[in-house]
């Protein structure tokens, strides 16, 4: 035991956060919040009880998928989901390239720049299944709310994303074209977007990709596409039918990631 | 070939027609499937609604001011609750997957068997959204925030292991063989080489997957997994803008405080 | 005393990296290994401690067969092998002194190396290390917070840590510039002399192989081509290894510098540069 506190006057490894008074107070607030936190959870052991029962049932259904008795509605949801992706897509990518200009400060004065920022990041601040609830108060139930709301979110995602790379363009690029006389307009085509563009198709397709597995759950407050189907059959207790709507989601997930990484891979 | 001989002048193009046919069929075939998609949409959308969603729109801004801000008193606990989901779902994904992700990446697996069937956990946790397991989840232990500490949990299990086994996957290969070049037994070479290594990608990866967890733990309340997702859509039920925008204001600047601590510690670690 | 007979490597995809080497390394040896890269020289040295399992062939370390050992027993003979890397080979996040200490990871139990509890005697020796290579004061610095040539000095007081019999180098100078490189050679030559113990060096500097060591082997596409000292390695020999090429001055600086005791070198780091005296 000598042993040990010889060494330690030696040599110690140095205590990760220097001062003890920070030390012990990070300390003492973490176990007063896990405390607090731990005190807050009310879980209901009878009620878990009674739901595991439905728990063995929701197991076996999982493992007899049904995907024949509700065909029709699957195969809707799915076209429904691609539909609102496809749209929702195209409609953002078209929108957000105007505003990432307009956010971009190597090319916008400041007062278009503060608006377009604030814009997107609005929009960007707002949960999808947000968006969604109220879009589906506004325009009703249905695809039509899922492609707006996806739509709206695409603007955000890209139109910052883009904005970055404006951003980090060449300078001088831009400097050429404006010594030999080019107007605004033909910096921006000439200089700035050849060197942005193979970027933001890329981020396009994997939006794409993005915009697939968010149609999954926006149906799940009424904005169509296979979640409102599978929304549907959880709410009759249709295990097996659930069960095989989730396996169509992961499948085509999987398929999109897949699709999108290798083209993008392609791009670069 | 841009430059293109004819009648003897070169001349310069920017696609040769064969190029140009291609390019254009492909934004053809772009154009058709989103034109049958947008019809398909139209198909099924009642367009008087659509019409009147401008003037809907105003409504609710109009109704949403002044915000109720006594409801804050309601929505306070339940972004309290909203914060523990988050934390606690996290935790409990982290202590799950980190031995998924040891199991999953190549050079720590013990058998390509159990890298099978940890890279199935993956996929199919993070194929599905958590407001997904939340509604899958509420129908076995019922409502409330146990259930949403469950469904944010199960999802992150694959978000956070994915990214830890590419990090371990990537490691560098030189002082880990450089400690069992000195003898070192098998747990000491994790210790000291693997460990670290991954320590800072791993706190790093979890406190991001916290901040990703706050936002999704402020909806998943809508489907019944506790927190104030339920206040959100309560009020927007009863059309109660007023309170549905603090819920909004509560909600946004929870997420806009736990992005700062994230990039915070984030920026700290590395 | 390492023998080596027989060696073949032979990577599952890929060229045979070595076919047949027999070696033999004296206690107190210093031997030099040199050859293109690809030659077979990182591999040989790592099929010693077995980084890189042999394909046929025996190794011997003052009587133990190292290559029939199991997994224990060679955790055990990788005590006596301390081993020098070309990129440092540094835990990047682990302070200096971790690392020095986790060469003595062979010998300290899983639990006590865990709670970096070494024995008192490992970390005095540690800390006289530091202070032979001129890093005492760097005890707590994270690993990743040093230059080139400070990291190798803690790889070599790592190898050191172990007290090895043997110690394996590989290209431990080709991330450095051509001063650090002389520098840190001398360092490790002079503890390497002072201990007596055995060293095999691959390298790719003709010039500092001629400068430091005793005996120099070239291995030339997995086969050891020529054996010699420093003096017997002529324009010749330099072809038999290197190929075609005008070694004039190659042969001849190397003759120069075998006389040259690196004066006029001022130190960036307070390297001790008496006994620089390279043997032969």
């Amino acid at each position: 035991m000598s042993d040990h506190v010889n060494a330690e006057q030696l040599w110690s490894k140095p205590p990760v956060i220097e001062n003890r008074w920070l030390r012990w107070g990070i300390t003492l607030v973490v176990l007063v919040y896990a405390f607090f936190a731990i005190r807050s959870f009310e879980i209901d052991i009878p009620r878990i009880i009674i739901g595991l029962d439905r728990g063995y049932d929701m197991l076996l259904a999982f493992l007899r998928p049904d995907f024949v008795a509700r065909q029709t509605h699957i195969v809707r949801g799915v076209l429904e989901s691609v539909a609102m992706t496809a749209t929702a897509t195209l409609l953002g990518g078209i929108l957000s390239i105007p505003l990432s200009f307009g956010a971009a400060r190597n090319l916008s004065p400041l007062p278009v720049y503060l608006v377009c920022r604030s814009i997107l990041m609005i929009v960007r601040s707002l949960h999808v299944v947000v968006l969604a609830i109220l879009f589906v108060v506004m325009v009703g139930f249905g695809p039509f709310a899922g492609a707006v709301t996806l739509g709206f979110n695409s603007i955000g995602f890209l139109g910052k994303l883009l904005a970055e790379d404006i951003e980090n363009t060449n300078e001088e690029s831009m400097e050429a074209v404006r010594a030999t006389g080019g107007s605004w307009l033909q910096v921006v085509i000439y200089a700035v977007w050849p060197q942005v563009v193979t970027r933001f198709i890329g981020l396009s397709i994997y939006r794409l990709d993005i915009n697939f597995r968010q149609s999954t759950v926006i149906g799940l407050v009424g904005a169509g596409g296979i979640g409102a189907v599978l929304d549907t059959a959880m709410g009759r207790y249709d295990y097996n039918t659930a069960a095989a709507i989730l396996i169509v989601i992961i499948a085509i997930v999987l398929a999109g990631e897949y699709v999108s990484s290798s083209i993008r891979r392609r791009l670069t | 070939m841009p430059v293109v001989q004819k009648d003897g002048v070169s001349n310069w193009i920017r696609r040769d027609p064969k190029d140009s046919m291609r390019n254009y069929l492909k934004w053809l075939g772009g154009a058709i499937v989103v034109l049958i998609a947008a019809r398909y949409i139209g198909a099924q959308t009642i367009w008087g609604f659509v019409l009147d969603a401008p003037a809907q729109a105003a409504d609710f801004v109009s109704r949403s001011v002044p915000p109720d801000i006594t409801y804050f008193r309601r929505v306070l606990p339940a972004l309290w609750d909203t914060v523990n989901i988050a934390v606690f779902g996290t935790a409990g994904a982290v202590v799950v997957a980190i031995p998924t992700a040891l199991l999953a990446a190549r050079n720590t697996t013990p058998h390509s068997s159990l890298r099978a069937l940890a890279l199935t956990i993956i996929v199919v946790s993070r194929s599905v959204n958590s407001l997904i397991w939340a509604l899958l989840i509420v129908q076995v232990v019922g409502p409330g925030l146990f259930a949403g500490v469950l469904a944010i949990g199960i999802r992150s299990v694959g978000m956070i292991s994915k990214l830890m086994y590419e990090s371990i996957e990537e490691i560098n290969r030189e002082p880990i063989e450089a400690i069992s070049a000195t003898g070192a037994g098998r747990t000491q070479v994790f210790l000291y080489g693997y460990v670290p290594q991954l320590l800072p990608v791993f706190v790093g990866v979890t406190v991001y997957r916290w901040e990703v967890n706050i936002r999704e733990s402020t909806i998943i309340g809508i489907v019944g997994g506790g927190g104030v997702g339920f206040l959100l859509n309560s009020a927007i039920n009863r059309l109660a803008w007023d309170q549905a925008l603090v819920v909004l204001i509560a909600i946004l600047a929870t997420v806009v405080l736990a992005e700062s601590i994230s990039a915070k510690v984030r920026a700290a670690v590395t | 005393m390492l023998e080596i007979s027989g060696l073949v490597k032979r990577y599952p995809s890929g060229p045979q990296a070595l076919r047949g080497v027999d070696l033999t390394v004296k206690t107190g040896e210093l031997v030099a290994l040199i050859g293109t890269s690809g030659a077979g020289k990182s591999t040989l040295v790592r099929c010693i401690n077995r980084l890189v399992e042999p394909t046929e062939g025996k190794i011997r370390l003052d009587g133990t067969e190292l290559t029939a050992l199991d997994h224990r027993e060679l955790r055990h003979a990788r005590r006596n092998m301390g081993m020098i890397f070309q990129e440092y080979a540094l835990v990047d996040r682990l302070s200096v002194m971790e690392n020095v200490l986790s060469g003595r990871l062979g010998y300290v139990g899983v639990w006590k190396s865990a709670m970096r509890r070494f024995p008192p005697e490992d970390v005095r020796r540690a800390l006289e290390l530091l202070e032979r290579v001129g890093l005492r004061e760097y005890v707590d610095t994270r690993a990743d917070q040093l230059s080139g040539g400070q990291r190798q000095r803690v790889g070599i007081a790592r190898a050191l840590e172990q007290q090895p019999a043997l110690l394996l180098v590989d290209e431990p100078t080709s991330s450095l510039d051509p001063k650090t490189a002389r520098q840190i050679m001398r360092l490790i030559v002079e503890l390497v002399k002072e201990r007596g113990l055995s060293m095999l060096i691959n390298i790719h500097d003709v010039n500092l192989a001629t400068m430091f060591t005793e005996r120099i082997v070239g291995l030339q596409d997995g086969k050891i081509v020529f054996e010699g000292t420093p003096e017997e390695l002529n324009e010749e020999a330099l072809t038999k290894i290197y190929g075609e090429e005008d070694w004039h001055a190659e042969s001849r600086s190397a003759q120069a510098e075998t006389a040259d005791n690196g004066n006029g070198e001022k130190s960036d780091e307070h390297v001790p540069l008496n006994t620089a005296e390279p043997g032969r």
